[in-house]
């Protein structure tokens, strides 16, 4: 069972629900975190764990071998990405441009652009209390995060089988980082805060679960802080509202230094019991 | 003309709050872009009234025409995106995973494959109700570049800027550090980093500024919801000592902030509140230190 936590507008609680649910689901289950969000990756940050393992992460790029070249052009003429440029007597590469479709290399009749790796990011292996947590960290300055969540999903796939459940704090926004992490989930969970910005980019999350064909359900969190914009949307739309996460200081300070909130807070320990029951009906509504 | 750029690395750290109020205060002396194009927010406080409006493509989708199509399976070998899977006995593109290389349609033995320009969004210049023009976006749900649609967004606000004589350019950026950032960053005098004493907000912090650096582009800092964690306050604190980057104001932790959102206005339209002024007074020093 794979499932995507997501949202629309960043800082509604991805990471807290994502860390909190992740912790109190081991208490019964199998339980992977992986935080997708390779950008600003926070998860980790709640998290107390031990590192298992570190691999460095890279992707192909064409790389210009000059002693066997004719510069007869084919390379720019194929790179839609203007990726690779033939100047004067040099073909210069610009891999912040590539997209890796490797068609300048495939296509070049001479095979003067080799495909190499080139570092993107750092992918890790931690044991959590009662559940695993892999990370994968976009280094600075590298601007496309979909490789590496694509690697991402490809290594959580390859060590955990399907007994175990997969949880995924996904990036925000509604663009391809976003489709990338969600395409492949079972069901996506989508968390919002009951404010003007909070239901404006909830509906464009529902826009694209949809257009994924995607099981989704929402949870407000922050819940009392704003007004009912939220609820009387999905309870319009028909979209089933899982839990409310209530506001308080106390949450809000717990967060601010990296602790979960489950432990300190019943009530919404409470809450995700419901998350975790819709979570499991799910799983068996799949089985059946 | 200058050109501030806001961003926060972490999302929900009011950025866009703190962005509207930046344009209330300083009204029709600038042009608005909101760079946020992913979940573009800041409209629901200056409430604009779109003056044009214009589709936005960018890149290109493979199609099969099936009619020509013999079958060979070159493409789905060729595709690097598995984006053309062989479903119901023939070859079909999945729009959302091709990437418009165009590898597919060069090798294609028989040309059954072309590529179409893709419209990924719509760009609108609006007036809004502080005197101010506004660039701003839609980018289409899973739509790829919005990278482009950012450098769009902003160019446009420039252009006008400069037609229309405005001192400045204020961008609301996006989160993260990828391509959206980058383009948001490219080109701006001063950033404002906005923040919140979380480890998370510090620990996104850390990273953009990382990029900021690169660019080489003075930057000043707004903490919200100062008040909320001393310990963490402070390490940001030191952290905008060392790196040299204008404190430019704490805000307290307040859920007036919320309520004036909840009323479709910025913080500065809510009289009697600390936030309002602190937002104030953070407007003045930007000014000075653009030079303005």
């Amino acid at each position: 069972m794979k499932v995507a936590i997501a949202s629309g507008k960043g800082g509604t609680g991805k990471t807290t629900l994502s860390t909190n649910l992740a912790s109190y689901l081991a208490q019964d289950h199998a339980i992977v975190l992986t935080d997708l969000d390779v950008e600003e990756p926070n998860s980790g940050l709640f998290i107390e764990k031990t590192l298992k393992y570190e691999q460095k992460r890279s992707r192909m790029v064409p790389v210009w071998e000059s002693s066997t070249c004719t510069l007869c052009g084919r390379c720019q003429q194929v790179c839609n990405f203007h990726a690779v440029i033939k100047l004067g007597r040099e073909i210069m590469v610009f891999p912040e441009l590539c997209h890796g479709c490797y068609a300048c290399s495939e296509l070049c009749p001479h095979n003067a652009l080799p495909m190499q790796p080139t570092p993107m990011g750092t992918l890790t292996a931690s044991a959590a209390g009662g559940f695993d947590f892999i990370e994968s960290r976009l280094d600075v300055g590298q601007e496309q995060a979909v490789p590496l969540i694509a690697q991402t999903l490809a290594h959580v796939d390859e060590h955990y089988g399907d007994e175990v459940i997969k949880l995924y704090d996904c990036p925000p926004g509604t663009s391809c980082p976003v489709i990338e992490s969600i395409k492949d989930a079972d069901i996506v969970i989508l968390i919002t805060e009951p404010t003007p910005f909070g239901l404006h980019d909830l509906s464009l999350a529902v826009e694209t679960a949809r257009k994924l064909g995607k099981e989704f359900a929402v949870v407000i969190n922050r819940h009392g802080i704003g007004d009912d914009g939220v609820a009387e949307y999905c309870s319009r739309e028909g979209i089933k509202v899982l839990a409310k996460i209530p506001n308080s200081r106390k949450a809000a300070e717990l967060y601010s230094n990296g602790e979960l909130m489950y432990p300190h807070i019943p009530e919404i320990a409470q809450q995700l019991e419901q998350v975790s029951q819709y979570i499991m009906g799910q799983m068996n509504g799949g089985e059946a | 003309m200058k050109e501030i750029v806001v961003i926060s690395g972490k999302g929900g750290t009011g950025k866009t709050s703190i962005t509207a109020s930046l344009a209330y205060l300083g009204a029709d002396s600038m042009v608005i872009a909101d760079c946020d194009v992913d979940a573009a927010d800041m409209h629901l406080l200056m409430r604009p009234e779109a003056v044009s409006s214009e589709g936005f493509t960018s890149g290109v989708l493979a199609v099969i025409d099936q009619s020509r199509c013999i079958g060979c399976g070159r493409c789905a070998q060729a595709c690097r995106y598995d984006a053309i899977p062989y479903r119901d006995g023939q070859y079909t593109v999945t729009p959302l995973d091709c990437e418009g290389c165009g590898y597919c349609a060069r090798i294609c033995p028989v040309g059954a494959i072309s590529m179409v320009d893709q419209l990924v969004g719509e760009w609108y210049l609006s007036t809004t109700r502080t005197g101010a023009s506004m660039v701003h976006a839609r980018l289409g749900i899973g739509a790829e570049n919005s990278g482009k649609l950012v450098a769009k967004v902003k160019n446009e606000a420039k252009q006008a800027a400069q037609e229309q004589g405005k001192q400045y350019v204020l961008v609301d950026g996006s989160p993260g550090i990828g391509c959206p950032v980058v383009s948001s960053l490219s080109g701006a005098d001063f950033v404002v980093l906005v923040t919140e004493p979380t480890v998370s907000g510090l620990h996104d912090l850390q990273r953009v500024y990382q990029l900021v650096k690169r660019f080489q582009i003075p930057a000043g800092c707004i903490i919200n919801k100062a008040d909320l964690n001393g310990e963490v306050a402070a390490q940001i604190h030191d952290f905008l000592k060392n790196e040299q980057i204008v404190h430019i104001a704490d805000l307290p932790y307040d859920e007036a902030f919320t309520r004036a959102m909840l009323e479709g206005k910025t913080i500065v339209e809510v009289s009697d509140n600390p936030i309002g002024e602190a937002l104030s007074d953070s407007w003045l020093q930007i000014q000075t230190i653009l030079g303005e």
